[in-house]
């Protein structure tokens, strides 16, 4: 060790350091790389900076929703990936691509690995009505079809028909406002995006003409925020049409909503305000509606029938929703239900809330008898929040763990298989994971394909390409080799 | 040093970037700030040089400053006429966790900073509707609240004080 007398603060943090480690660093995996996951690890090394820490990813890429699930027409919002990306180049951070924690490599597995494991893989499935009509064809999760827009693999053959003039989205968080704008937007400026190829394909092709954005309680009481509202009204192809009595419900309340909601009803009001362009696309906003069918001939969506709902009060949040005999329908070709997302366990091992769809867990340390387990986003505390609220929730579920390593109830004197045999490991399960700088190998093809097209990016959106690009080997034919 | 240690109880909180400014820099002088660097700003926590102290330093030619208090501890900055201030922030490696996520674009608060009422009411651009929309999502709202990256420091703005409020309370949590 190379002493620095004039630098007190070094010193001091190096002998630190090496008090509490003694040469064995904390060892932690990360299920999971998307904002919760990479919040973690940043904070992590920060506050314990010879941490070393693996970060397990299902996809061959990083980044989590922050490459699935923003929109491709908020880049800006992606400007986190420089910084999680100057983590993932520390030489104590890995990258696991490929891995599917579950089944390649189980929670325990990872426990008899790593002094601590952090789950921050988020919220992969759909809530579902529960109505007659929801399967089949043409209904779909507005997830799936954000998954679609965005390359995610298992959506790149939705495929959705697009040739109705309208589209029914139930739900009005701002995942149903996000698809409203890709649906309405001109794919001319989509085209500019890193939108999937596919997509724009079958976007330029969409008969769409009118969106409905359907909600169970009043204007009032709306989930989307007003940044993603705000887009929507900034459309000048696009009517923003809301029914007179939802205006003026508004207006009625105006006085006394909080700032923030405040500014969203004006918004709403204005916009709804406005003359109707008979030459636009239209965003109709309805509330107090409850899809109870989906009414199809053949198969094909003709329309879905909502139960009108009424409010005691439909200014108070917490009024109750309270369904009547009236019902309305939506003639429509494409129904989305924008529910909410739900997660689940990946192993059985874990401890599971049914009813909240989260692992249950105190400030992030998972109820179970395994120690060293914890959780962070929207695994942790449901599937909401921006990626500020998930930031925090990462520091305070690294704190927990820093608590717990203080507190002892880590032992980092405990020795665990080396970084190279955790590697060996996965290999012996037919898995060879792919690396940071294989992942900006796919990164560089991926921006040299957007470039041809005029686009930032042009994501690959199958694992096998992904894995040919990042191992530079030709799949297909190492497959009839093989052979 | 080695003794001295263990009386500071193993506490892994040490690490953590508020503690360390008091431990080693505040009972030296009031104005000595620490400037550390985390991960954000490359590798030098690892580096047997620690971050530099810009104690010592007074602004250059050009250069305004501008005081951040945060969680009660005060930071001394730079920056030129026209710098924002998460620029100032970045500029003078001040690593405050998360702050300016999205590299101010008005997409996301994490830049939020309170300002003095005398200065907000000063600030030559008054919040567009994209700014406020973000305010809205974030956490501590006051009446002078601004985002970082849409205040620009000027001669006008020379020591300026504004606070960042802590993010560690998630009211919806």
């Amino acid at each position: 060790m190379r002493l620095q007398p004039a630098r007190p603060l070094s010193l001091l943090r190096r002998f630190y350091s090496s008090e509490i480690s003694r040469g064995n660093p904390l060892r932690v995996a990360i299920v999971g790389s998307g904002p919760a996951g990479f919040y973690s690890a940043q904070y992590l090394i920060k506050n314990l900076h010879d941490a070393q820490v693996d970060m397990f990813e299902k996809y061959p890429v990083p980044f989590g929703l922050v490459r699935f699930g923003v929109a491709p027409d908020h880049p800006e919002v992606k400007n986190v990936i420089h910084s999680f990306t100057t983590t993932a180049k520390l030489e104590n951070f890995r990258f696991l691509g490929g891995v599917c924690v579950g089944t390649t490599i189980t929670v325990p597995e990872l426990l008899a690995r790593y002094h601590a494991v952090i789950l921050a893989y988020g919220a992969g499935k759909d809530k579902f009505l529960g109505i007659p009509g929801e399967s089949g064809a043409n209904v779909m999760s507005a997830r799936e079809i954000v998954g679609w827009y965005n390359g995610l693999p298992e959506d790149a053959a939705l495929n959705p028909d697009l040739s109705s003039p309208t589209a029914v989205i139930i739900g009005q968080g701002n995942v149903a406002v996000d698809v409203a704008r890709i649906l309405l937007t001109p794919p001319d400026l989509l085209a500019k995006t890193d939108i999937t190829q596919h997509a724009l394909a079958a976007l330029r092709k969409s008969r769409i003409r009118n969106v409905y954005l359907v909600g169970r309680r009043g204007p009032a009481q709306v989930a989307f925020t007003v940044r993603e509202f705000r887009e929507l009204t900034k459309l000048t192809n696009v009517n923003t049409v809301f029914s007179h009595s939802d205006l003026d419900t508004i207006r009625t309340g105006l006085g006394n909503f909080p700032r923030h909601r405040k500014r969203l009803m004006e918004l709403a009001l204005s916009s709804g305000e406005r003359p109707i362009k008979a030459d636009s696309k239209n965003c109709h906003l309805k509330f107090m509606l409850s899809p109870r069918k989906i009414v199809k001939a053949d198969g094909v969506i003709h329309a879905v029938n909502f139960t009108v709902n009424r409010m005691e009060d439909p200014l108070d949040p917490h009024s109750a929703v309270i369904p009547t005999d009236d019902i309305l329908t939506v003639k429509c070709g494409l129904v989305l239900r924008s529910i909410g997302y739900e997660a689940e366990p990946v192993d059985k091992s874990l401890p599971f809330d049914k009813s909240k769809h989260l692992i249950p867990n105190d400030q992030g340390r998972v109820e179970s008898p395994a120690k060293g387990l914890y959780c962070s986003g929207w695994i942790k505390r449901g599937p909401v929040g921006v990626i500020l609220t998930t930031m925090n929730d990462a520091y305070e579920t690294v704190d927990s763990l820093l608590d717990d390593l203080k507190a002892g109830l880590i032992n980092v004197e405990e020795r665990k298989p080396s970084r190279e045999a955790v590697v060996e490991f996965l290999r012996s399960r037919q898995c060879d994971p792919v690396t940071f700088p294989e992942w900006e190998a796919i990164d560089a093809e991926e921006m040299k394909r957007g470039e041809a097209v005029g686009k930032p990016r042009e994501k690959l959106v199958d694992v096998r390409d992904m894995i040919s690009v990042a191992k530079k080997v030709d799949l297909d034919l190492a497959h009839e080799e093989a052979l | 040093m080695q003794r001295l240690l263990p009386a500071l109880g193993r506490s892994l909180a040490f690490f953590k970037s508020g503690n360390i400014a008091p431990v080693v820099g505040a009972a030296a002088a009031r104005d000595t700030t620490w400037y550390f660097n985390g991960v954000l700003r490359g590798r030098r926590w690892n580096a047997t040089s620690a971050a530099p102290s810009l104690a010592s330093r007074v602004a250059g030619k050009n250069e305004f400053k501008v005081k951040f208090i945060r969680e009660g501890k005060t930071y001394d900055a730079y920056g030129k006429a026209g710098d924002t201030l998460l620029d100032v922030i970045i500029n003078n490696d001040l690593d405050f966790d998360g702050f300016g996520a999205c590299e101010g674009t008005l997409a996301c608060s994490t830049c939020h900073v309170i300002v003095p009422q005398a200065e907000f009411d000063r600030l030559p651009n008054k919040p567009c509707d994209e700014e406020l929309d973000m305010l809205d999502l974030a956490y501590d709202l006051t009446k002078t609240s601004r985002l970082g990256c849409q205040i620009e420091i000027s001669a006008d703005l020379d020591g300026i004080e504004v606070t960042i409020p802590a993010t560690r309370h998630d009211a919806r949590g």
